[in-house]
């Protein structure tokens, strides 16, 4: 259990720090990489909580696919580093505020009624395998995943029409 | 088995399976120099050792040797992490590879698998999900070339890449929808179950028909489809666009020298290394193989091992044969041949596949 913990720190740690870096870095290539170290560091925690399945999508479709098509579009746009700005002052007057009034409540919550909210008992060894996500998506939830496949369809079909319009 | 145990028996696993694979890349090398040079009626390497077989030492040694270049305006650090994460990223795959079955040494018995354990109970455990690691790390080692090509800052680079990283994920799809008929099949995703799975011959109507029960047979097309496309993943001939040594500028690594050249060589080699292990794993029964009761026990032991590396070196050497034989296609019929052949053939398999795994219960 100890290494569990040592694990997910490091794995948060590192998390953290790829999404700091992801905002501060001026270069676009540079800030995609951040973001393909977060998403590895979040499949390394899903698969310290036993999700073994979500963990191995996590690295191949967010990680691998959308990522790599990320760096492939700001490769061939050849996109520069970016200039920075002087900082809003929308950013300033509510940004701020709303970040410490957010993470201010988040805290008080977590100190005054940890023990209440309950955690997560995972009681057959099976949990996260294949086949039970399987049932879930194909029986328990099959109206929501296919409307979701639909919306997504749409969203394809809709970009290539986009494409297609100057001819 | 306690933890230390089990620690040393990983190290020991690893140091021998990465020092048996970096030596089979080297001697690949030197294979297919010797094989297409027959194929091409001359000798290939002769002069370093009998049959040139010190040959990949004396390249190595070449490439250790050779003055490291770093070209100016470059991006460093981004130029140097492209050619690691591709070879890291393509032995990483090795770890969830199964050799064989178990062996036992001095009373300690350990999986033939690096990420392999054996239980308390004597069971052997495997990592459920060793074909989607498989993908996932492949998809990872894709921002090798794509970094490489555009950290280099050079125009000829970066078209390289560009035209590398393009190939790679368009045939992504298609190698991975190619292995959806074996899980079908199979019901798992560990490879060690896949390989248990097809034990024993197919029996059709109630007779034996002394056929070994491997996926090739109902999933021949499958198999074609992963071929191809692990051709296309590892840029090899036929798809060899990447590089085109003979009409082309290279490709993503025009700038990089010495190790830092080797290490992207050395990743496809593994690479091809990995696609051979599957290819065997999945439709040719693994390590399974004719039993020769003649043996001695220690050769009873390691006889599945010889099966599995036979394999292996049959689709080693398809690899080159091929090399040897057909000519690289166009970028634009690489690219047709993707996305309106292989990859509706594969979606028609997956749904044939299904209804049939379906109506057989």
């Amino acid at each position: 259990m100890i290494i569990h913990q040592v694990l997910f720190i490091v794995f948060g740690f590192i998390c953290v720090a790829g999404a700091v870096n992801l905002l501060v870095q001026r270069h676009p290539i540079n800030s995609a990489l951040s973001l393909v170290v977060v998403m590895a560091s979040l499949a390394l925690i899903y698969l310290l909580l036993g999700a073994e399945f979500v963990a191995a999508i996590q690295v191949i479709v967010y990680a691998g696919a959308i990522m790599v098509l990320f760096v492939f579009v700001i490769m061939l746009l050849n996109a520069g580093a970016e200039e920075r700005t002087r900082g809003s002052s929308v950013a300033l007057f509510v940004g701020v505020p709303g970040m410490i009034v957010l993470a201010g409540t988040v805290g008080w919550l977590l100190v005054h009624s940890g023990g209440q909210l309950g955690g997560v008992t995972i009681s057959s060894s099976s949990f996260g395998e294949t086949h039970q996500i399987a049932r879930l998506l194909f029986k328990d939830f099959l109206l929501p995943f296919e409307i979701t496949s639909v919306l997504i369809l749409i969203a394809i079909m809709g970009a290539v029409v986009l494409g297609k319009r100057e001819n | 088995m306690d933890t230390k145990t089990f620690i040393i028996a990983a190290v020991i696993k690893i140091a021998l399976v990465v020092f048996i694979m970096l030596t089979g890349v080297a001697y690949t090398t030197w294979l297919e120099r010797k094989v297409i040079g027959r194929i091409q009626n001359r000798w290939g390497p002769t002069r370093v050792g009998p049959f040139g077989l010190l040959q990949p030492l004396a390249d190595g040694i070449k490439f250790i040797l050779k003055e490291d270049l770093l070209p100016d305006y470059v991006h460093k650090g981004l130029f140097i992490l492209a050619p690691m994460l591709a070879l890291v990223m393509s032995l990483i795959s090795i770890a969830v590879i199964p050799f064989g079955e178990t062996i036992t040494i001095a009373g300690h018995t350990t999986a033939l698998q690096i990420s392999g354990m054996i239980s308390s109970k004597g069971a052997i455990s495997d990592i459920n999900i060793g074909l989607l690691i498989i993908l996932g790390v492949t998809s990872i080692g894709v921002y090798g070339v794509a970094l490489a090509g555009w950290s280099s800052n050079s125009k000829y680079s970066l078209l390289g890449s560009l035209r590398a990283s393009a190939q790679m994920i368009s045939y992504e799809l298609s190698l991975g929808l190619s292995l959806v008929g074996i899980l079908l099949l199979s019901g798992s995703l560990s490879l060690r179950e896949i390989v248990f799975s097809q034990s024993g011959h197919w029996i059709v109507g109630g007779h034996d028909t002394h056929i070994p029960h491997w996926f090739i047979f109902p999933q021949i097309v499958g198999f074609f489809i992963y071929l191809l496309a692990a051709y296309a993943e590892t840029n090899r001939i036929p798809f060899d666009m990447p590089e085109a040594e003979t009409e082309l500028v290279a490709g993503y690594h025009t700038e990089y020298s010495s190790m830092k050249f080797a290490m992207f060589f050395m990743a496809e080699y593994v690479n091809m290394f990995t696609v051979a292990c599957l290819a065997s794993l999945l439709f040719f029964g693994g390590w399974h193989g004719p039993h020769l009761a003649f043996l001695p026990p220690l050769g009873q032991a390691l006889l599945p091992v010889l099966w599995f590396a036979l394999k292996v070196f049959f689709f080693i050497f398809l690899y080159i044969w091929i090399r040897g034989t057909l000519p690289r296609f166009r970028y634009d019929q690489l690219m047709a041949f993707g996305w309106k052949f292989l990859l509706p053939l594969a979606i028609a398999n997956i749904i044939i596949t299904s209804f049939i795994v379906a109506w057989r219960g």
